[in-house]
């Protein structure tokens, strides 16, 4: 890809490359101020969630068995003498320090257990977004070059399934039928119980753990449980990048560059894949993009499915519970990588995309 | 002169005749996408399906027979039952009282809401357009579900928090496209012509404004109803929606769960009834598009 952008590396003059350098850092600087903008937003919410709307956040977070004793050091530690703009800086403050407070149920701190949480929703959630692009970009060009066809209108099904079948219903349904019935996967969980703690976390995801130790038992064994959560999460970002690339393509064959390739006899899989594919590949990262934070997202369910020992099973469980401070932990975890997929995607575009910049 | 030249007039003389042919003109193109008549059969099973649920449903949604429990699927209970010998038919029908309640009560808070936003922001423009857009944007790069639930968790669980947690998830697309189409009328000369008369700026945006941004909000909302009953579905399945013995869906599935090996029916039936309303919705919704805001096609 680098080879499209060759303005943004070779410079034309000391004049023009300052003023495109400065023009550079104005936008950067932007990026950051509205990357900052929406971090607070987040905080901003999180804090409504957690503070203003429960009617008493001391009992939200100490639990209904505390004592009074308990209750007063609490809402001394809380700061809910103060007023709520001050409490607000002092909860901003302590985010960006990383403390997310202390969560009732594991009795941990908040971000403790999130890092210990979050490789195997990652894990899962690239894997899932590794089959969507893998099936997806394919079958939206095959269905693009096409059109009308049965193998069209079968795509176009399955798109509009990824916009209707419950994750949660998907996943179920799945493990009845492959882990059950035929037996080609493995249970919920992320390993058979007696290769549990066989690996020594080192990335906290288990396939990488397991190949860097030379456990290619444990290997296989986690990939025979891991597939199938990430084929059910797959699916739904194969679903949305498949209509997309289709529509993309479409725009794509009907210009006139596409029609005079094929008139001069360049071969229709060269006009498909090279002319037509090529420019499509930058709107298409925007997508996968935007289908990968929502594969995070997707995972809250799944894991909840698959006891999936990651942030989304981590959160249902707080959400039970009524532990607030890991309830609001996970949002914001979840909520600031799913603002900087977004963001950096949208970035990405405007960098590669000549046109956008 | 029949119902159909009143209906097509070219000059209607009356406001009543002029919507009245907008209707009809709309509803017949419809028609002729096979995709949009199912999506519209589907909603008009649930909606009578819903309205219809004590006659329709054989059994008593909740009524338990231990000496029935999870039966298979059969000639009686066409779904099963479940673990309380309840027959799952009976509440799959009841349940899409609940999925339409929701539905209706979330598209009836969000969209007024995103739609006054949005107007009085493209209206007034400047700071205010700023400061309502700059809160919008916030609400929009939030993954929605993350925050409906952690907003269900501050209020409790139940069915009417969960309607809450979801309309206030949802409002800011519909602020988009409300903006976005009010940018495009507001220096319209018809507008001009109100505010020369002397008509104040809440008069310009309910009775001038709003009307014109309602076929781009329909369209949206139903796209957007079949993410609203899977959202809805996954609250009730993580237990924080709809509460037992409700027959909500996604709590059905999930009491089903434990089943899921060896009496498959108790959480896949009503799975399948989620999937099918959300389709037709999705039909539906494809199809209305196609007719009402077709230059919007392929944005998501």
């Amino acid at each position: 890809m680098t080879t499209e952008q060759p303005a943004l590396t070779s410079p034309t003059g000391p004049n023009l490359s300052g003023r495109r350098a400065r023009r550079q850092a104005t936008a950067i600087a932007g990026f950051l101020i509205t990357l900052f903008l929406t971090f607070l937003g987040l905080l901003a919410i999180t804090f409504f969630i957690g503070r203003v709307i429960p009617i008493d956040p001391v009992l939200a977070v100490v639990g209904d068995r505390a004592t009074q004793a308990q209750y007063d050091a609490a809402k001394i530690a809380m700061g809910l003498d103060r007023p709520l703009y001050e409490q607000f800086f002092s909860y901003v403050v302590n985010v960006f320090t990383g403390d997310l407070g202390r969560s009732v149920s594991t009795g941990r701190a908040v971000a403790d257990d999130l890092s210990r949480f979050f490789p195997a929703t990652f894990e899962m959630a690239t894997l899932g977004i590794l089959i969507g692009v893998v099936i997806g970009v394919p079958l939206g060009v095959t269905a693009a070059a096409r059109q009308g066809s049965w193998l069209d209108q079968a795509i176009r099904v399955v798109g509009l399934l990824g916009y209707s079948v419950p994750a949660f219903w998907l996943g179920l349904v799945g493990l009845a039928i492959f882990y059950a019935r035929l037996r080609w996967v493995g249970g919920p969980g992320r390993l058979d119980i007696f290769f549990d703690g066989l690996v020594t976390p080192i990335t906290g995801m288990i396939l990488i753990d397991s190949l860097i130790q030379g456990e290619f038992e444990i290997f296989m064994n986690a990939l025979w449980h891991i597939i199938l959560p990430a084929s059910v999460l797959g699916f739904f970002s194969l679903a949305y990048i498949a209509r997309m690339t289709r529509s993309f393509m479409l725009d794509q064959l009907s210009q006139e560059f596409v029609t005079t390739a094929r008139v001069k006899g360049v071969p229709e899989r060269i006009v498909i894949w090279r002319h037509a594919f090529n420019p499509i590949r930058v709107p298409l990262i925007t997508v996968i993009g935007l289908s990968y934070a929502g594969l995070l997202e997707g995972s809250v369910m799944i894991e909840t499915v698959f006891s999936w020992p990651g942030i989304g099973n981590y959160l249902t469980t707080a959400l039970l519970n009524a532990d607030m401070n890991a309830v609001l932990g996970s949002t914001l975890v979840i909520g600031a990588v799913f603002i900087v997929i977004n963001k950096v995607s949208d970035v990405l575009y405007r960098v590669l995309d000549p046109r956008a910049r | 002169m029949t119902t159909r030249a009143w209906l097509l007039a070219d000059s209607p003389t009356s406001r009543w005749q002029a919507n009245a042919g907008r209707a009809y003109r709309v509803f017949t193109a419809l028609l002729r996408n096979p995709l949009s008549v199912l999506g519209g059969v589907i909603i008009l099973v649930l909606l009578l399906t819903a309205l219809f649920a004590p006659w329709i449903a054989p059994f008593s949604p909740t009524g338990q027979n231990l000496s029935q429990r999870l039966l298979p699927p059969s000639g009686v209970n066409w779904m099963g039952t479940d673990e309380l010998g309840r027959d799952i038919f009976s509440r799959v029908v009841w349940g899409s009282q609940i999925t339409l309640t929701i539905v209706l009560l979330v598209a009836l808070i969000s969209a007024p809401l995103g739609l006054l936003i949005g107007a009085i922001a493209g209206y007034f423009g400047g700071w205010v357009d700023k400061i309502l857009m700059g809160f919008t944007d916030i609400f929009l790069s939030l993954p929605k579900l993350i925050l409906a639930l952690a907003f269900v968790a501050a209020l409790g669980p139940g069915i009417n928090n969960a309607i809450i947690a979801i309309a206030v998830t949802s409002w800011p697309a519909y602020a988009r496209i409300a903006r976005a189409e009010t940018l495009t009328i507001r220096n319209a000369e018809y507008i001009s012509a109100v505010q020369l008369a002397g008509g104040g700026p809440i008069r310009v945006i309910v009775q001038h404004i709003l009307p014109l941004c309602t076929s781009s909000m329909i369209v949206r909302v139903t796209l957007d109803m079949a993410g609203v009953i899977l959202t809805a579905a996954g609250l009730g399945f993580i237990g924080l929606g709809a509460q037992p013995p409700l027959p909500e869906w996604g709590a059905m599935i999930s009491r089903g769960r434990t089943f899921i090996l060896d009496q498959w029916w108790v959480a896949t039936m009503p799975g399948f009834a989620i999937i099918i309303v959300s389709l037709g919705f999705c039909f539906l919704g494809d199809g209305l598009r196609d007719v009402l805001d077709p230059k919007s096609e392929g944005k998501s």
